[in-house]
């Protein structure tokens, strides 16, 4: 039990002041280092056309937003396509199916990092470092610059936020709020806090013995050669810089196909450990930023405490059942298991990629015991313990919202979030997202299953349903990680994927913006001891609740087919 | 809770049979796509029963799930139709009173002529006389007149309406009792008060509310997601060779959405206007009900609401010299036969304190006159009492050649310091003492603004009075602020600021000149007895009359939405006990090893998928009863009130059907071998 406390810790020290740095960057306030970024910035902002300090509507954010995303998918899906006649190709790696290029970029783009290639071998240095490692630092940057713009817009917007909030008039309907500027948020976001922590780890990892090189890699004979097998060529490139923001960015998109599991990605103990911290580190520093960023310190309390409450729940979970379920003390069952690095690592690593959307892994989920499996399932449909970067405290902000109105109205008055009233018009909004997560997951699960050409599992049986199941749900929750086992480099796989992967991003970034922006422009009711105070342990605990009721009733049915049928065969089996 | 509607002409319960009938009636489809939960069910109902003549499944399984799921609709029907029988008993009540009514309508030229009340128009007049039926609303321009309003009031004393003051309004079907009245006609045929009233109790075109519009878009987002859950699982159960059958998934279905809450919302909706009309305050629309849930901030009027409205004597001041029984006594003496609300408040008073004197006999009673300011008893024996205004008194006193002491005026100012009035006793030559009267506090008025204070809504408390004797006043009520020597525009001013910092404002008012005002605030409640201008700028009329009314209308408003938010809990609560009881059902035939996840223990497939549905059904009418009367509601704040319904609806939900369909599973198995 001493790493995932140690882990615990560490992540906490750390996060809190780099969370109140992440506030002054996200508000724009002026700091020391100003003089040395703002020579970076200023051509930037230039080439962008863009005045930094003007605000922007909601609208304008999410369409800034959208076009950013619009552009680089073009370039990206051109250079995946074409790579074999671009330069920084030492391997000669080949050009890419426009399937299987559709998927991977849509995968990057989405800050999720699915693979459906095997990195080392499909890529060419250049498609990983402008494709893979440039959609790595920049998406995101995109979805923390999207929480904070609906943070602006849930306290009123930039005007009402800049003043003291006692002074605050009615707001005029018509002013339009603003939420912030888009290109601004996300250059400052990225040259001020990503790169820099980056640099940091990638040095680590190297120090650590993770390959950074631009030679192309050795070729290796094995210890039992065979005819067809007479040598190995051994891929390297800049891996520990790739693996830093693989790990930081809640990307997870691997240099390697197998991704940490492989010893060049994490080679010893104590990479492990930091690649497990990275994970976490930006998202935990998200919810710490909440509190200096918003200026409601009860509030960030509230989203530490939910996020922390959850996550040691379904982490202790995953650690139980990896370590002493009824279906991990055989040998039968060890196949596949990671044994360099031990159960315990195993587990942790695996709840805390799918907790934090990142999705890389050091162990193969198909491998694990299936309530392990089903804890990661179950930490990507919620969604929201620490999450993706931006993307979780997102997912949060919607149940907060949920809760807010049910929760409402058991206390008498019509629902109201920080004073504004949640009605009709946000309720349809917030609709749209509920229903959106059962009927693509579900949707696409159950087509893929009912047609067996397609589905391309190596499992019959209950694994086959976690496989599929789990696929579409990493591929939603924009995580990444997969179960594995699975024949995914079909166009139906690719192209399904790709639009699971489009369903489960740009909605959920997009509308609690602009139901954040319908309140900013609401009035605004003063607190008192008759409004819901969502600062409270009873209102967490009401989340919670919600959360989990939620996401039980909605996937009970396909779990218990997945890996509950799983976990209670085995049981049987090792019974006999 | 005002507990004053003994009176009120809703007929309760009794009325079962016709709302069993009309159950059966909602079963249109016309009606019953008004509600995606129960249509839904609806739809099972009908999938099921073809499913059965198909031969798809056992028929004796079959046809006992659609029963179940029938029985259900009914349910939900029924419980809509309670609650609009019950306001239709009281709408009959008040046809009855607009029946056949008469008007004797004046022309210009002041000639009479007999129409039907239906013929008339606004700004006709029309006489009425005693022992007539008003023919219709309107605002008495000439006359005075006892009126009985127990045809729409419930309440059967009379009532003072008079033409140029605030009582000026009276309202069609209402009886005159005494003298005669020109009445200028408001209202157009068939919106009057009257029709108005039966409208929104039968709740023929009851319109939803915000609140009830934002719900409604829940459950049935709820209710598609489990329509997808459902659609997708035998898909998905396929590829392990699990067959399910379409009555299995449409009981499923049924047990997943949420019916409890889907059956009871319209029930709830009409049940709280009910609830409103039970207190006799009539609301213009439900939305105006739930608003008075929102409200942050009440203003009140002193007279009335916070205090009696009549001064009333509260303790005598005897002077240096002067024995307490003395005073006391000539008090008492010298109002013995004073007929005002003072006088007998003072008889009150020192019988109290133990004095035990009666009418003396010869005694000559001096009335109150604006000359003199002063009133008493002449008895025999040249024995002369007054008691009145202090410069009365001394005037009266130095007339006979008396003595006022230094101290009197001293002892005067004391009692108005307080707030209160002085009224100085003299005996012949002496002056005696001081008896104070103050506007009595209503009792139980502050710990009702203290419950309130918890709720999170402040009070500001309106009167003329000027500064000193409001802030005694309010102190001693527990306001949390009050406007002192109020103009009716100092209303309207107070309701643009607190508007305008955000907060909800409730208001009371019955004059012409608090129109404004009652438009303003977002909750207007006029006093059925002000004038039309009143009644028709505020959203709700109270039919008592009673200022106080204010605070029922505020714990109606939240109570109706808790109601709503507590059965969304519950019913969402329950579909977890209901996955344990059907899942293992539905999977083990062909994955024996499910029935690990049977923790109740079930007796067979067959009878979990019966008590789950069964359960289902039964929680409707069980929770009808909660639905009309609202689920309890102490005042207390949000936390508090988030904290207990959270344990009572959110929990409980959980852990109630647990048992509740093990229950009826024990009972099948017996009585039917299922």
């Amino acid at each position: 039990m001493v790493e995932p406390l140690l882990l615990l810790s560490l992540l906490l020290v750390v996060g809190w002041p780099l969370g109140r740095y992440l506030a002054a960057v996200m508000r724009g306030a002026p700091m020391r280092s100003d003089a040395l970024f703002s020579w970076i910035e200023r051509p930037i902002y230039a080439a962008l056309g863009t005045r930094p300090h003007v605000g922007m509507s909601w609208r304008g954010y999410a369409g800034a937003f959208l076009l950013s995303n619009l552009l680089l998918a073009i370039v990206v899906w051109v250079i995946f396509m074409t790579q074999a006649w671009l330069p920084l190709n030492p391997d000669g790696v080949p050009n890419m199916s426009w399937d299987l290029a559709l998927h991977t970029m849509v995968s990057f783009l989405t800050n999720t990092n699915q693979q459906h290639y095997s990195g080392q071998a499909q890529l060419s240095y250049l498609s990983q470092m402008t494709g893979i490692v440039g959609l790595q630092v920049v998406t995101p940057v995109m979805g923390l610059a999207m929480v904070a713009a609906t943070l602006r817009g849930l306290f009123g917007g930039r005007q009402a936020m800049s003043q003291d909030s006692a002074q605050v008039k009615a707001t005029d309907a018509k002013v339009v709020v603003d939420v912030g500027n888009y290109w601004a948020d996300v250059t400052r976001a990225t040259l001020r806090f990503v790169l820099p922590l980056c640099l940091v780890l990638s040095a680590l990892l190297t120090w650590q013995g993770v390959p950074a090189t631009l030679a192309a890699g050795p070729v290796a004979s094995p210890v039992e050669a065979t005819a067809e097998f007479k040598e190995q060529k051994i891929p390297l490139g800049p891996v520990s810089p790739m693996v830093a923001i693989k790990q930081l960015g809640s990307n997870g998109g691997g240099w390697y196909g197998p991704n940490s599991t492989v010893p060049l990605e994490n080679p010893t103990p104590l990479s492990n450990f930091l690649e497990v911290f990275a994970i976490a580190l930006i998202p935990v520093s998200i919810i710490f930023m909440v509190a200096p960023f918003t200026g409601r310190r009860k509030f960030g309390a509230m989203v530490l405490g939910t996020m922390l409450t959850m996550s040691v729940l379904t982490a202790g979970i995953s650690l139980w059942s990896e370590n002493n379920s009824a279906t991990t003390l055989d040998v039968a069952l060890m196949e596949g298991k990671e044994v360099r690095l031990g159960a315990e690592a195993s587990a942790l690593w695996a709840s805390t990629t799918t907790q934090i959307n990142n999705g890389s892994v050091n162990l193969m989920l198909d491998s694990s015991a299936p309530l392990t499996g089903m804890m990661s399932m179950i930490n990507m449909l919620i969604n929201a313990i620490w999450g993706g970067v931006g993307c979780g405290l997102m997912q949060f902000l919607v149940y907060l919202m949920l809760a807010v109105f049910l929760a409402g109205l058991m206390t008498g008055r019509t629902p109201e979030l920080f004073g504004r009233k949640i009605e009709g018009p946000e309720v349809k909004l917030l609709a749209i997202l509920v229903l959106l997560q059962p009927l693509v997951i579900l949707g696409f699960t159950a087509i893929t299953l009912a047609i067996p050409s397609i589905t391309g599992n190596s499992n019959p049986g209950f694994h086959g349903i976690s496989q599929v199941f789990y696929e579409y749900v990493s591929a939603f929750a924009n995580n990444g990680s997969g179960f594995e086992g699975l024949g995914d480099a079909t166009v139906w796989w690719n192209v399904s994927c790709a639009i699971v992967l489009a369903l489960g991003r740009f909605p959920s970034l997009v509308i609690p913006l602009a139901i954040s922006a319908m309140l900013a422009s609401k009035r605004r009711a003063p607190e008192g001891s008759g409004t819901l105070h969502v600062e409270t342990p009873t209102f967490a605990l009401t989340l919670i609740g919600i959360v989990i009721i939620l996401t039980l009733l909605q996937f009970m049915p396909v779990l218990v087919l997945g890996p509950v049928a799983d976990h209670l065969l085995l049981t049987e089996l090792l019974a006999r | 809770m005002s507990t004053t509607h003994a009176n009120a002409p809703v007929t309760e319960g009794h009325s079962f049979k016709p709302a069993l009938i009309d159950s059966f009636k909602k079963l249109a489809p016309q009606h019953a796509v008004k509600n995606p939960v129960m249509a839904v069910v609806w739809l099972g109902t009908v999938l099921t029963a073809i499913a059965t003549l198909a031969g798809w499944t056992t028929a004796g399984f079959g046809w006992s799930v659609t029963l179940i799921l029938l029985v259900t609709v009914l349910f939900a029907n029924f419980a809509e139709a309670v609650a609009e029988a019950r306001g239709r008993g009281q709408a009959a009540s008040l046809r009855r009173a607009r029946k056949d009514l008469v008007a004797r309508r004046l022309d210009k030229a002041g000639k009479e002529t007999t129409v039907p009340a239906t013929e008339l128009r606004p700004d006709d007049l029309v006489v009425v006389e005693e022992g007539q039926l008003v023919p219709a609303d309107g605002e008495i321009v000439e006359g005075v007149a006892t009126i009985n309003e127990a045809a729409v009031t419930g309440e059967s004393a009379p009532v003072l309406r008079e033409a140029g003051t605030d009582r000026s309004g009276v309202i069609g079907g209402t009886k005159v009792l005494s003298d005669r009245i020109v009445v200028r006609v408001t209202a157009e045929p068939g919106h009057s008060f009257l029709d108005r009233m039966i409208s929104l109790v039968e709740g023929s075109n009851r319109q939803k509310t915000p609140n009830e519009i934002a719900l409604g878009i829940v459950l049935a987002v709820l209710t598609l997601t489990f329509l997808i859950v459902v659609v997708t699982l035998p898909f998905i159960g396929g590829f392990v060779g699990v067959e399910i059958n379409v009555v299995l998934l449409v009981a499923l279905l049924v047990c997943l959405i949420p019916t409890t809450i889907g059956g009871l919302l319209p029930a709830i909706g009409i049940a709280g206007m009910n609830r409103a009309l039970k207190a006799n305050v009539l609301a213009k629309s439900g939305k105006a009900v739930e608003v008075a849930g929102d409200v942050d901030v009440l203003l009140l009027d002193k007279t009335g609401t916070i205090t009696y409205g009549d001064r009333q004597a509260t303790a005598f001041h005897a002077l240096a010299g002067v024995d307490g029984t003395q005073l006391r006594q000539a008090a008492l003496l010298a109002s013995l036969a004073d007929p005002t609300p003072e006088g007998k408040s003072i008889v009150k008073l020192a019988r109290e304190k133990g004095e035990k004197l009666v009418d003396p006999e010869q005694a000559h009673f001096v009335a109150f006159t604006a000359q003199t300011r002063m009133s008493g008893v002449d008895l025999p024996g040249e024995r002369v009492i007054r008691k009145g205004a202090i410069d009365a008194i001394i005037k009266h006193v130095k007339s006979l050649d008396g003595h006022v002491p230094a101290e009197l005026e001293a002892r005067v100012n004391d009692v108005a310091r307080k707030g209160a009035t002085p009224l100085v006793v003299s005996d012949g030559r002496h002056v005696l003492g001081v008896i104070e009267l103050s506007d009595v506090i209503k009792r139980g008025i502050k710990e009702r603004f203290a419950r309130l204070r918890e709720m999170g809504v402040k009070t500001v408390m309106i009167t003329g009075d000027n500064k000193l004797t409001a802030a005694n006043i309010a102190a001693d009520a527990g306001v949390d602020d009050y406007i002192a020597e109020a103009k009716p525009e100092d209303k309207l001013a107070r309701i643009r600021a607190e508007q305008a910092g955000g907060r909800l404002v409730a208001m009371v008012g019955d004059g012409t000149n608090d129109a404004p005002a009652l438009a303003q605030a977002d909750v207007g409640l006029a006093m059925n007895s002000g004038t039309q201008a009143a009644k028709e700028a505020g959203n709700m009329v109270d039919l008592d009359s009673d200022p106080a009314k204010l605070l029922a209308v505020v714990e109606i408003g939240k109570q109706q939405l808790i109601t709503r938010g507590a059965l969304t809990t519950f019913s969402l609560a329950n579909d977890v006990s209901k996955y344990f009881a059907i899942l293992p059902a539905l999977f083990a035939a062909a994955i024996p090893s499910m029935a690990a996840l049977n923790v109740m223990n079930l007796t067979s497939p067959t009878s979990a998928v019966l008590s789950a549905l069964i359960f289902n059904a039964l929680i409707i009418p069980a929770l009808i009863p909660l639905a009309l009367r609202g689920v309890r509601f102490k005042p207390a704040s949000a936390t508090h009130l988030l904290r207990n319904n959270m344990l009572i609806y959110g929990v409980g939900g959980v852990v109630l059907p647990f048992i509740a369909i093990k229950l009826i599973d024990v009972i099948l198995s017996a009585l039917f071998n299922v």
